[in-house]
Parts: C-alpha cells; structure tokens; sequence
C-alpha cells in the first residue's frame, strides 16, 4: 500500500497554508491559497486512480480510473480559477485604496 | 496579532490538521486498489446515455445540479470582479497613443494561432461529450483565442473587436440557457436537469441528449466569462488612469 500521493495533497494543503502566514505581500498570499487549493485536486484524483488503467472514456482499453473523481476535480478546478480572479480584483482595490499590499500594514479597520 | 503570535497559531493548528490528515490516510482504501464503486455505478449510467466521455456525462447529466451551482459561482465571481475592478468617480479609461512594438514573429504566429485556436476552442466545447474536453475547457480555449488579438495585434485592435457588453449580455444568456434547460427537464419528466432529449446513436455529434445543449451554454458561458474577467485586469493594467 503507498500512502505517498495521499501525504503529497496534505503536504501541498499545509505549505499552501504556510506560506498565507508568511506572506508579505497580497498576490502572494492569493497564489498560496491557490496552491493549497491544488491539494485537494491531487487527492481527489489520486482515491480515483487505479494502477493499469486508461482514461475514462468509452472505448479504452480494460479498466478505466474512477470518472466520478475527476468530474469532481474539474469543478475544483474551475471554481479555484474564479476565487483566484475575485481576489485579485479586491487586491487591486486594495492597492488602491490604501497603498499598500502587505497584509501587515493592513491591520486597521477603516470606514 | 503580531508576526510571533501568528506563527505559534499556525504551527498548533498545522499540527493538529497534519495529524489528523495522516491518521485518516492510514485508513484511507489503498492508492491505486480495484474497489471504484462510484466509477462501477457511473459508467454504465453514461454509456446508456450515449455519452462515452464518461466525464462529460457525470458533469452535464448525472450531476448536472452541481455544474448549475459551479456555474452559478462562476458566474457571481466574474459579477464580483467586474464590479470591483469598475473605474471608480476619480478614474477614467485613457488609451496610450504609444503602444510599444511586436516582433514580426510574434505578429506572424498569433494570427496563424487565432484561426486554429478557435476552431480547437469549438471542436472541445462540441463534442465534449464523445472526446475529452467540454464546456469548461473549450470555452477557455476560445477566451485565449480572442487574447491573441492583444498578444500578436494590440490593445486598441482588441478593444474594437471584442465589444465587451455582447460578452456581458451572452454570460447570462448562457446562464439562463442552463437554468432554462434544466426547466425543460422539470416540465417533461417531473426532475430537474433530467436529461430528456433523444439519446442518439453512441458517437454521433447530435448525441448524449441535453449534454450536448448544456455542454455549449457552459461553453458560452465560460468564454464570455473569462473575456470579461480578462478584459477587466487589462483595462487596469494599461487603460485604467486617475484623474485629479
């Protein structure tokens, strides 16, 4: 039993989460929680898999990996795309407004 | 909170979650096993469906409710970022008179690309459900068609061929199109998203029932959605200035 993709997708969720703490900069910290997203696309893909396989696709030869998973993915995927477009747009306006994109200096509410 | 403190909160919680994940990895079914029940049930469901990109099938008509709600947060996200990235009271949209330069090369394979990376962006959306592909990665496809407009022509050549509000009104009408489709179904057979028009014969390009007809309002919908994202972050980046 190999346990090694299962512990890739935890690993790729905690430095995705490491690196939001350490950021000094906003796109940065958009970028890690995008990384620590893809965690979730290597273990979703990973339960699916099976070793000899082909594409789920009819008409491949013998088995074919779990589609239910990789349907799954698919919609992490695009949905990860669009959180990444939405928080880059309020970087921006942050930027904007303030100056600055480093999460320490924004540490004060404003009205 | 300072930096210090963060850290001690993060390495608690990371350990914490990190021995948590390895103790449910333990007894997680092994990587790469024959025991795929989900796969077992979804299979034959899509082939009796005509659709043999069994992918397509779970997204378009097996789990055609959750692609409504994935759709529905693309579709608010792109909302969301057109709004914010609007140019605000202080800011007007000023286009440099001076645009820098392409190299020939550039110019010479961006419009050999357009042509052909639109007609790849079509085939993926259209027969998504009997190759690998769909709605979703054929409408990104397309998206990047119409950027090579910027990448091998320019700003402005883009900004006059890519008139931005048909791309607003085809994000909804795609969007609606979905929700209209999935009504047919509610009308004809009492389920949402039921998959009610004809099966087909396997293979052909009119085929797999409603997969198809959702797989080109996804399509549409995705395209217009990322043009206007894209079209947005450019207008920031080269057109977007303040004015005191």
């Amino acid at each position: 039993m190999s346990l090694l993709p299962y512990l890739v997708a935890g690993w790729l969720l905690l430095i995705g989460c490491f690196g939001v703490v350490r950021s000094r900069g906003l796109v940065h910290t958009v970028v890690c929680v995008a990384v620590a997203q893809s965690g979730t696309y290597v273990l979703l893909l990973s339960i699916g898999f099976q070793y000899g396989a082909s594409a789920p696709v009819q008409g491949a030869p013998g088995p074919v990996v779990d589609p239910v998973m990789q349907a799954l993915t698919l919609t992490d995927i695009v949905v990860s795309a669009t959180v990444t477009a939405l928080l880059l747009a309020l970087v921006i306006q942050i930027a904007k407004r303030t100056g600055t994109v480093d999460p320490d200096q924004l540490d004060e509410l404003r009205g | 909170m300072t930096r210090s403190a963060r850290w001690i909160v993060f390495w608690l919680g990371a350990g914490g979650v990190g021995t948590l994940i390895v103790l449910a990895l333990l007894r997680m079914p092994s990587f790469g096993g024959l025991v795929h029940p989900y796969r077992d049930l979804a299979v034959p469901a899509a082939v009796g469906r005509s659709s043999p990109n069994i992918v397509s099938s779970i997204n378009f008509d097996q789990r055609a409710l959750d692609t409504l709600g994935e759709e529905t947060i693309l579709l608010g996200s792109v909302v969301g970022a057109a709004t914010l990235l609007r140019p605000s009271k202080d800011e007007q949209e000023l286009l440099d008179r001076d645009e820098g330069r392409v190299l020939e090369a550039t110019k010479l394979l961006g419009y050999l690309l357009l042509p052909v990376t639109l007609i790849v962006g079509a085939d993926v959306v259209f027969h998504g459900h009997l190759t690998p592909g769909g709605g979703f990665q054929g409408g990104v496809v397309l998206a990047t068609a119409v950027h090579l407009l910027y990448v091998a022509g320019s700003y402005r050549l883009l900004r006059r061929l890519r008139p931005k509000s048909w791309y607003q009104v085809a994000e909804a009408v795609a969007a609606g199109a979905f929700v209209v489709l999935g009504l047919v179904g509610l009308l004809l057979t009492g389920a949402f998203l039921a998959n009610v028009f004809p099966h087909g014969v396997l293979g052909d390009l009119f085929s797999a029932g409603t997969v198809f007809f959702l797989n080109a309002a996804v399509g549409a919908e995705v395209t217009s959605g990322v043009v206007v994202l894209l079209s947005a972050f450019l207008a920031q980046a080269l057109s977007v200035r303040e004015v005191s």
